[in-house]
């Protein structure tokens, strides 16, 4: 019966969800794992830019001026953060990455004139050394957290939330948590760290006010303060962030990246960066605080395409983690057999929790971590984020701006309805948003 | 002795002169609850403010002495490295949060989630303690010469906490321990250390039951193949 009826497989039981099953069977431990979400999403290859023609006059693609310099945190700060591109590294903390990783991602971004983001583990002398612009985060676990780190720090980014998680908190596996890790972190060596999803010392937005307050006492209001949020609810998660005196807003969608999260958290909580972003926007134009609190974009950004896109939509800067992960050697095609010796294969590792990554860079065993060239790794990075400010400014051009920042959305169109309604662009070859009346 | 008057001084002159101080004893005076009095000072200077404060006075202080006059609203010390804190009064909530060492001192009660998420502080209160008080306290000690309210220590690490007085309820994870000589030795110090009056004998010590400190996989297969 077989032969004639063929191997028919099932939608709803697919091979993915069937060894999810199997494997839940046979631990009773929840899925965790890193990178972000990998099921499809509306996503910004759903929309085009027109370019320039009868209407539109374009510059010329190599020779004609187009600034991609971004200025952050001067609402408040005495001393903004200037970056020579909008691309900037998203946080990730030593701890979930080696310091080698550290150091690349720090020497990469001050090659390219941009800033690096500490993360849930505190600052590290090396990050601080090899970052030109080091952003500090302020997370609910504090892991770290100190003045004297605060007063080195050129910006300091209040963590509500990250878009693989919006409503969680962080969590690094014992294989992680080295000697060094649990001294930074005040814990003991070995456990499985699942730090706080809320500040010990502040809940809701008029309390966030006066820890901002008490940050910029402490920093001498020089410091811009970033308030980063998970992609749930962004029109009014922004709105609040303005209200609590924030210099920069940070919306990181759920395509953002982890090193340890459930597998039901990464899939299943927020919503696409590419519906987050215009929501955020929205709030900043109608507080009359566009471009006065910049936009920084996080969740997905792999092209010089996103970072047009994310700009063209509103956004001021986009933050990319994983794609600099993989700029500096992550799921290398050269180390496949390797994956596929640990279950997986180049491409689809995704167990940074685990901390046995051949390429070193989402581990703290000394060996794995020393195959990481940081100086070559830098230089890859360098070089990614070079193209990606290339690819954004031919763009722009091809629209006719000098400046990045000119981008709009009526530059662009939408492949699909979906992404149409969710960025507030055409339909291609219509004028049809949906949702909108006018 | 300076004195601040914040009657006719702004917070940030307030708060500059005190930050750029080496040394010396300053009087702020009219505090009128202002919020992040005192915060980021780093020297060994001794401050005294005259009357009560709002959110994080104190804040992540190091060297300096403190001493409120008053109460305390929320986070008073919050993430204080050392130096000490002292209120005469009542704290609101998460006093002493995240604090990597020092000492806090509360001579009224502390309001919930006192010592949350600690890392090295010892917090010594004369009176009682708010629900979820060392929420996730990971090191230092907190030391309640009254009472503690519900799911004390909840999810705790390695932090050590003494109660005078009863315990509504343990959380997750805290679990009642043996007092062994080094801990009356220890009371008895930061007891004096806080000025308070109370026989280290008359406290319970409660500290983490270390089980949720890994998760805990069933390997079935790993079971069947050993067979």
């Amino acid at each position: 019966m077989t032969g004639d009826w063929g191997l028919r497989p099932s939608h709803t039981f697919s091979q993915d969800v069937l060894a999810e099953i199997r494997r839940a069977a046979n631990t009773g431990v929840y899925s965790i794992r890193g990178f972000g979400a990998k099921r499809q999403l509306p996503n910004f290859d759903d929309l085009v830019f027109l370019g320039a023609s009868m209407s539109r006059y374009p510059l010329e693609g190599y020779r004609e001026a187009c600034g991609t310099d971004v200025v952050l945190g001067a609402r408040h700060a005495s001393e903004p953060i200037q970056i020579d591109i909008p691309v900037t590294i998203a946080g990730m903390s030593f701890g979930s990455l080696s310091a080698n990783a550290k150091e690349a991602l720090g020497r990469g971004a001050s090659a390219a004139g941009t800033s690096t983001t500490t993360g849930d583990g505190g600052m590290t002398d090396e990050e601080r050394s090899h970052s030109t612009k080091l952003v500090y985060q302020y997370l609910p676990s504090r892991y770290g957290m100190n003045p004297d780190d605060l007063r080195r720090a050129d910006a300091i980014e209040v963590v509500v939330g990250q878009g693989a998680k919006p409503g969680g908190g962080g969590m690094l596996m014992g294989q992680k948590i080295s000697a060094r890790v649990a001294s930074m972190r005040n814990l003991p060596e070995g456990i499985d760290q699942r730090s706080a999803c809320r500040h010990p010392d502040w809940t809701g937005p008029d309390d966030l006010e006066i820890k901002i307050q008490e940050l910029r006492e402490i920093t001498g209001w020089r410091k811009p303060i970033y308030v980063k949020i998970g992609a749930a609810r962004p029109y009014y998660d922004t709105a609040l962030a303005v209200k609590a005196g924030a210099d920069v807003v940070v919306v990181d969608g759920m395509q953002g990246g982890t090193a340890a999260t459930q597998d039901v958290f990464i899939e299943h909580v927020g919503i696409p960066t590419l519906a987050a972003v215009p929501e955020a926007v929205r709030a900043l134009k109608e507080l009359a605080m566009h471009r006065t609190v910049q936009l920084v974009v996080a969740g997905g950004i792999r092209s010089g395409a996103d970072v047009a896109k994310a700009l063209a939509l509103g956004a001021d800067a986009v933050s990319i983690g994983t794609a600099a992960l993989v700029a500096i050697g992550d799921n290398d095609p050269e180390l496949d057999a390797e994956y596929r010796a640990l279950g997986s294969a180049a491409g689809y590792w995704d167990q940074y929790q685990a901390g046995n990554d051949p390429a070193g860079i989402t581990t703290q065993d000394p060996d794995l971590a020393g195959r990481l060239d940081p100086v070559l790794a830098g230089r890859r990075l360098a070089n990614y984020l070079k193209v990606l400010t290339l690819e954004a400014q031919t763009l722009a051009r091809a629209c006719g701006k000098s400046h990045i920042h000119n981008l709009e959305p009526h530059d662009m169109a939408a492949l699909t309805v979906e992404a149409a309604a969710m960025a507030g662009v055409p339909l291609a070859g219509t004028s049809w948003v949906p949702g909108r009346r006018d | 002795m300076k004195v601040l008057d914040l009657g006719t001084s702004s917070l940030r002159e307030v708060n500059s002169v005190l930050q750029t101080a080496t040394t010396g004893e300053f009087v702020v005076s009219n505090p009128q609850g202002a919020h992040a009095l005192g915060c980021g000072l780093d020297a060994p200077v001794t401050l005294r403010v005259e009357g009560p404060v709002g959110y994080y006075c104190g804040g992540m202080n190091q060297q300096a002495n403190v001493l409120v006059d008053g109460n305390a609203g929320t986070g008073l010390a919050e993430n204080i490295m050392s130096g000490t804190v002292t209120v005469t009064g009542n704290a609101g909530q998460s006093a002493g949060a995240t604090g990597h060492g020092g000492l806090v001192v509360v001579q009224g009660n502390a309001s919930a989630r006192c010592g949350i998420s600690m890392k090295g502080v010892d917090i010594v209160v004369g009176g009682d303690v708010g629900h979820m008080s060392a929420f996730m306290a990971q090191a230092g000690a907190l030391i309640v010469l009254g009472d503690a309210g519900a799911d004390l220590g909840d999810s705790i690490y390695e932090a050590q906490l003494f109660v005078r007085g009863s315990t509504t309820s343990l959380g997750a994870d805290c679990v009642e321990k043996e007092v062994r000589p080094e801990h009356l030795d220890f009371l008895a110090v930061r007891l004096a250390d806080a000025e308070m009056d109370a026989n280290p004998a008359d406290f319970s010590r409660y500290g983490s039951a270390r089980m949720l400190y890994n998760f805990h996989p069933d390997d079935v297969n790993a079971v069947e193949a050993a067979r």
